[in-house]
């Protein structure tokens, strides 16, 4: 739903790559035969990442093609869901969330660290077209609050200072380890107050 | 505080593998067959007199919606879908279960799927899960190759079929019916109910559709009995729970616990405490957005379940208890709930469609102040309007932060109007 | 059967039943936006709330909410008030109260809502949302702004019409009605979604701004652009047809018209014969006065002998008329009358030979069909809607011999030639199987199959196969002639065929040349092969300046359907009757009262000088005419000729749909939608 205008200048005829059409022949087991439309989510992100990162109305029709949906169907598919993009994103889509639980852990410095290293607000792309800055809501890692998602990776526990060096990071090219900046899991930073019997050894 | 022997989630914070033989080594997937042996029936008892309640927010008892399934199958398969569309903001509970604890879900999903007569379960994990549904593939997978599941799932002779549903961003997808939609292959948008899913769900058929959480403790209750789960907490509140504490406290973190902990006891013994001590607390949000936020005194003393919270005119909803200290400025906190549910809103019915924005525009201003103190009883009728007229629970959960915020702290609102509009009118002279 | 109670009334209603409707029958209305009779429960608009004793204490969407045992409704409860004054307020604070400049005020369903529920006042202080317009085509003007999301149109489009070309994109409050990538909608039906739209999002485009409801009056009467007769509201103005509505006909078109009956109306006003012609030596067409002119056809049929004469009547002639030309052409002792133009050969067996004998609404009842050389999407697009209702309600496997085009249900196809009906003899075949499985079993064959020199062997053959499969029973007649022209069963009716020595429509049009014929009279004839007609004087009487007229070397002006008092026989047998709307342009009469008055000229004058003596003659003669509206049986006989079977390709008569009368042809809203639609169909 990212953006309900259809993009119709950056089309580009789309198939599927020959390991795509073995994938969409196991995601379509998943379903009984009559039920082929079921496959549809997880065909527009086979899409998407085989087109690039987006949808643009070619693979939006070859999925359709695939699981028999009318086009129309499909397309409402793809404006319904937030993850679908039918507009191109940058090649590092960041995705910021700043829903209550992020936003009281300082979710607005992370978009502060963000303009300072790429000048983009949400919604925007940088100028080489390498970032895309989208504004999301709740992505349910509360406790590790505020989170970044770089393309399907979460950032968490992170603060202005670690998003700039993680920003600058993947300037260069170079994805830093994923998950949260300060080593743990939902664990408590200091320490875990539980399951300290049980064979507890906290992996370093 | 509940004894790490009686804790389900071992493995909760990941210190060991999420791999079979480590899942194994905990448990998991032991005795599986035998508790199959005791047959539909039992099971489905078992879990009614272990007195666990869904997981997901409603507190629905679990057997009890079993055994709404029909007792024969007929012309029309069974299907259990399982709720991994995780996206409560406070919550982050079945992500921990799904990247730490898979084994403990897809063994779940077995016996609650045979309890239920369905040979086909299909867990619904929300699309930016990437890495988690990787991590559950792959136990999946692995369940597969030991024959855990398949056509003679543990060798019980019951064929079991376990699918990965991956959604693509939409937080109704959360609840039941726009899952089902989704898993069509539809958009995410509620259906009417009646009829409900255990008639009709899943393609026309009869579906139970439980929390990750519901039934991946379903397992541990099935094999160490329902008196041990009725043991812990309190009655009609039984058993462990998972909690996820964020927000201003010293250390953000999931933990499992007994129902009716109290809230001050799990946010400083478990979370570090609140930040500057427990007296800078100014109100918490105790279970997931939705469920309206309690002030401190209330706080003091209150315990963490489904019964006590809902007595204090909130609810246990996820257990995602969302901690708020006197530096924050509760309104805008509220306000980005509300931009929440007005993004999240599918669009189909009407209070919700136009009401859900037009709660927030107005929240939006009530941050500012740019606002007449007559607004804050026209928001407050608003979320009257919108709570018990939409099609789904969304409507409800957009109505309550905002009237948790104006019950508790009208006078701050009024304040706010105040100032700015002394502000404008002396920048007006 | 269910007892409950709606507002302390006790009503009994039918298990199965919602609330609403048990509301309805105890009399009680109940807003609504989003429910529709004929279309699936959507429960979005949540303005039929009421409140329902046992059940949870908030107001149930009673659209949705099934009746059951015991309840008691509230319709009017503070509860219920409440809940409909603030679904209200939602649905005005977007919509852009514009109602002075909407084409919707004064039959606005949201309009007359708000005045029951709706304050005088807002309290909405945000920015109102905008939304684009979106283009739908050229018959449906969009102001989306106005929306309501009711989704009306798009359940529409997807259920009745079969075309998915609608749909909701984005979600929540940027949810936005629109049409896949904004080309039109791809359906014969499309315009059916402006009378659903209960606000002024949907409105019609040609009609835009036309005119106020209020301004108009209303002509209850039939249309004519195809065979079935869909009953309509003509509003006019003045002298001038603005609107063409629906009228709720549960046995013919429930409430549903065609595109073209809706639009090709403005056709009405274009190339219409407002005064007699006459060709005069240079060859010419020149004005005259009714006297010269049928001094001018008298001189020639005076020079000549009756087997020299012919008449030929056309698609849209009327009853009446037909009568009259057959009456008068008789008396001149002409043989060669036909009402056949297309050369089918049809009409010589009785009449269940020529009629849809289930009656339309016999297709609920039906639970197989085989379509016969026809497509009832082009032919009959409401009655195709029918056939996909059906199909909808399963149960209802459907076969086809004939074009294999989409016709919005799927088909066990078996060919497009005539000589795949021996397919239907092969007991291997699924058709086969479903066609003797069904009890009530149902043929619907068309035009395409019946004008080839050997149909009469072909609808010999489709009889014996009748017997085969059951079609025809004691209780049950599925044996169906689907017609493509409103005029051809009544014209059948009254005998508009040539004697055992006359020519037929066919003949005439191939030996023209050949032929002793030197006089044709055309009634409303247009099709291409009267181009052939070179040789003879041609008379053409009807309404507009077409192919007939083009030919012709007297030229009789006539009145078209909205502007005579009538009667029509749809294709299954039903006689209607159309009221006039508006008068005849110029010196235009009705066919009928043309022949009569120049039946004076050539000395057998006609004894009805008024329409009620002319009736009064028809319904002695054919008494059938009298009960109008209803459908007198008829027992089927054996029909066609036994005989070698051609092979030839069963092509639908009508290529476009939009250009299928001399009237659509005249219209500029058919012509935009053809280039709309059909315009890949014209490039390739």
């Amino acid at each position: 739903m990212s953006n309900l205008t259809i993009n119709t200048k950056d089309q580009f005829e789309f198939t599927f790559s020959k390991e795509a059409e073995k994938e969409i022949i196991l995601i379509l087991k998943k379903y009984p035969p009559k039920r082929k439309a079921s496959a549809v989510m997880p065909l527009l992100d086979l899409a998407q990442r085989e087109a690039g990162g987006w949808l643009p109305i070619t693979a939006l029709e070859a999925v359709a093609q695939k699981v028999g949906l009318a086009y129309m169907r499909v397309l409402e598919i793809a404006s319904f869901y937030t993850m679908y993009n039918l507009n191109p994103v940058g090649k590092w889509h960041l995705q910021i969330c700043g829903t209550t639980p992020c936003w009281l852990r300082g979710s607005d410095d992370i978009l502060k660290a963000i303009y300072d290293t790429l000048q983009i607000k949400p919604n925007e792309t940088s100028k080489n077209g390498d970032f895309t800055l989208t504004p999301v809501e709740c992505l349910g890692a509360c406790v590790n609050a505020p989170i970044l998602q770089v393309n399907d990776d979460f950032y968490e526990d992170l603060d202005y200072d670690t998003t700039k060096k993680l920003i600058e990071s993947l300037k260069k090219g170079t994805k830093p380890n994923v998950g949260s900046t300060k080593n743990r899991k939902s664990d408590p930073e200091n320490g875990a107050t539980v399951l300290l019997s049980i064979k507890g050894k906290k992996n370093a | 505080m509940l004894k790490d022997k009686d804790r389900i989630f071992t493995n909760i914070y990941g210190w060991h593998g999420s791999d079979l033989k480590s899942a194994q080594s905990r448990g998991d997937w032991q005795g599986t067959k035998e508790v199959i042996k005791l047959g539909h029936d039992k099971i489905i008892e078992i879990i009614k007199d272990s007195g666990l309640r869904g997981r997901g927010g409603a507190g629905f008892p679990s057997g009890l919606k079993w055994s709404f399934m029909p007792k024969e199958v007929k012309d029309r398969p069974h299907y259990l879908v399982v709720n991994a569309d995780e996206s409560e903001p406070g919550t982050c509970k079945d992500r921990d279960i799904i990247r730490h604890e898979p084994h403990k879900l897809i063994e779940g999903c077995l016996l609650a799927g045979f309890a239920m007569r369905a040979h086909c379960a299909y867990i619904y994990i929300r699309g930016e899960f990437y890495n988690e549904a990787f991590i559950l593939q792959k136990a999946i997978d692995e369940a597969y190759d030991k024959k855990l599941l398949g056509n003679n799932a543990c060798g019980s002779g019951w064929k079991f079929d376990v699918f990965l549903h991956r959604g693509a961003g939409a937080y109704i997808c959360g609840e039941e019916t726009a899952l089902l939609e989704s898993l069509e292959g539809k958009k995410g948008q509620p259906r009417l109910k009646p009829p409900f899913p255990a008639g009709v769900g899943l393609y026309g058929c009869p579906t139970t559709v439980n929390n990750v959480e519901t039934i991946a403790v379903s397992p541990t209750i099935l094999k160490r009995g329902a008196k041990w789960f009725a043991s812990l907490g309190r009655e009609n509140n039984t058993g462990s729970k998972l909690f996820c504490i964020s927000g201003h406290v010293n250390q953000p973190c999931n933990v499992e616990e007994e129902m009716g902990i109290s809230l001050r006891d799990l946010i400083e013994k478990h979370a570090g405490g609140v930040k500057g001590g427990w007296n800078n607390l100014l109100a918490v949000i105790p279970g997931g957005s939705s469920t309206p936020l309690l002030t401190k005194n209330i706080c003091d003393t209150i315990l963490m379940d489904f019964d006590s919270l809902k007595n204090a005119g909130s609810g246990l909803g996820t257990a995602g208890v969302i901690v708020m200290d006197k530096s924050t400025d509760v309104i805008n906190a509220i306000t980005k709930l509300s931009h929440f549910y007005k993004h999240e809103s599918c669009g189909q019915c009407t209070p919700c469609r136009e009401g859900t924005g037009w709660m927030w525009r107005m929240m939006e201003r009530l941050v500012t102040g740019n606002a007449e103190i007559e607004e804050i009883d026209v928001l407050l009728e608003v979320t009257k309007q919108v709570e018990g007229h939409t099609i789904c629970a969304l409507g409800d959960a957009a109505a309550w932060p905002i009237q948790g915020l104006i019950k508790n702290f009208r006078p701050l609102i009024e304040e706010r109007i105040n100032d700015f509009n002394t502000k404008s009118t002396k920048a007006a002279e | 059967m269910i007892k409950l109670t709606v507002d302390d009334k006790e009503i009994e209603v039918e298990e199965g039943c919602t609330v609403l409707q048990a509301c309805e029958m105890a009399g009680v209305e109940i807003p609504r936006f989003c429910y529709h009779d004929r279309l699936s429960i959507a429960g979005n608009c949540r303005m039929c709330l009421v409140e329902v004793k046992p059940g949870p204490p908030k107001p149930q969407a009673s659209c949705a909410l099934p009746a059951t045992n015991g309840q008691i409704i509230s319709t009017n409860s503070k509860m219920v008030r409440d809940a409909r004054k603030g679904v209200m307020e939602f649905l005005l604070i977007n919509h852009p109260l514009d109602c002075p400049i909407c084409d919707q005020g004064g039959e606005c369903d949201l309009q007359d809502q708000a005045m029951s529920f709706g304050s005088d006042k807002t309290r909405f202080l945000e920015n109102k949302r905008a939304v684009e317009e979106k283009s739908m085509g050229p018959l449906i003007k969009t102001n989306m702004t106005r929306c309501i999301h009711c989704t009306r149109c798009v359940r529409f489009s997807t259920e009745v019409a079969g075309v998915n070309d609608l749909g909701a994109l984005g979600r929540g409050e940027s949810m936005e009605i629109t049409t896949y990538l904004e080309k039109s909608i791809d359906s014969e039906l499309s315009a059916c979604v402006i009378d659903l739209c209960p606000v002024g999002a949907l409105t019609s485009k040609p009609y835009a701004f036309n005119a106020r409801p209020w301004e108009l009056s209303h002509t209850e009467t039939v249309d004519v652009m195809d065979a079935i007769g869909s009953n309509i509201r003509v509003d006019t103005k003045g002298n001038q047809v603005l609107r063409v509505l629906p009228r709720l006909n549960e046995d013919i078109n429930e409430e549903w018209i065609s595109d073209k009956t809706r639009y090709a109306i403005d056709g009405l006003k274009n190339q219409r014969l407002d005064k007699p012609y006459v060709r005069n030596e240079n060859g010419s067409l020149e004005e005259a006065d009714w006297d010269t002119a049928f001094n001018k056809i008298k001189d020639n049929i005076d020079k000549i002998k009756p087997n020299e004469i012919a008449c030929l009547l056309g698609d849209l002639v009327d009853v009446e008329a037909a009568y009259v030309a057959k009456v008068l052409f008789q008396k001149l002792n002409v043989d060669n009358i036909d009402c056949r133009i297309d050369g089918a050969e049809i009409g010589e067996h009785g009449r269940a030979g020529y009629i849809f004998n289930s009656q339309i609404n016999g297709i609920d009842e039906a639970d197989a069909l085989l379509i016969f050389g026809s497509n009832p999407r082009l032919e009959a697009p409401v009655l195709n809607a029918r056939i996909r209702k059906r199909y909808l309600q399963g149960n209802f496997p459907i076969s086809l011999i004939g074009e294999n085009n989409n016709l919005t249900y799927p088909v066990n196809y078996l060919g497009s030639k005539s000589i795949d009906i021996e397919k239907l003899r092969d007991k291997k075949n699924i058709v086969y199987k479903t066609l003797m499985d069904a009890e009530r079993p149902m043929i619907i064959v068309g035009m395409g199959a019946l004008t080839d020199d050997s149909s009469q062997a072909l609808f010999y053959e489709l009889r014996e196969l009748a017997e085969v499969f059951g079609v025809i029973k004691k209780d049950w007649n599925g044996f169906n002639v689907l017609h493509t022209s409103a005029g051809r069963t009544g014209a059948l009716d009254v005998g508009c065929l040539p004697s055992k020595k006359g020519l037929s429509a066919k003949q005439i049009f191939s030996e023209s040349e050949n032929s002793s014929l030197s006089f044709i009279w055309l009634i409303g004839v247009d099709n291409k092969e009267v181009l052939n007609l070179k040789k003879p004087f041609v008379v053409y009487q009807g309404h507009h300046g077409d192919v007939g007229a083009h030919v012709a070397d007297v030229i009789l002006p006539g009145a078209a359907y909205t502007e005579k008092n009538c009667t029509y026989v749809n294709t299954e047998g039903r006689p209607q009757l159309l009221k006039q709307a508006v008068f005849p342009p110029g010196e235009a009469k009705e066919d009928w009262k043309i022949l009569r008055a120049f039946s004076d000229y050539v000395n057998c004058k006609l004894p009805f000088d008024s329409l009620d003596t002319l009736r009064e003659k028809i319904y002695s003669d054919f008494p059938h005419f009298e009960d109008t509206d209803i459908i007198k049986k008829s027992k089927l006989s054996k029909f066609g000729r036994k005989g070698k079977i051609n092979d030839f390709e069963m092509k639908s008569p009508i290529t476009n749909f939009y250009k299928t009368c001399s009237i659509s042809r005249a219209s500029e809203t058919m012509s935009l939608c053809n280039e709309k639609l059909n315009g890949k169909i014209a490039a390739e």
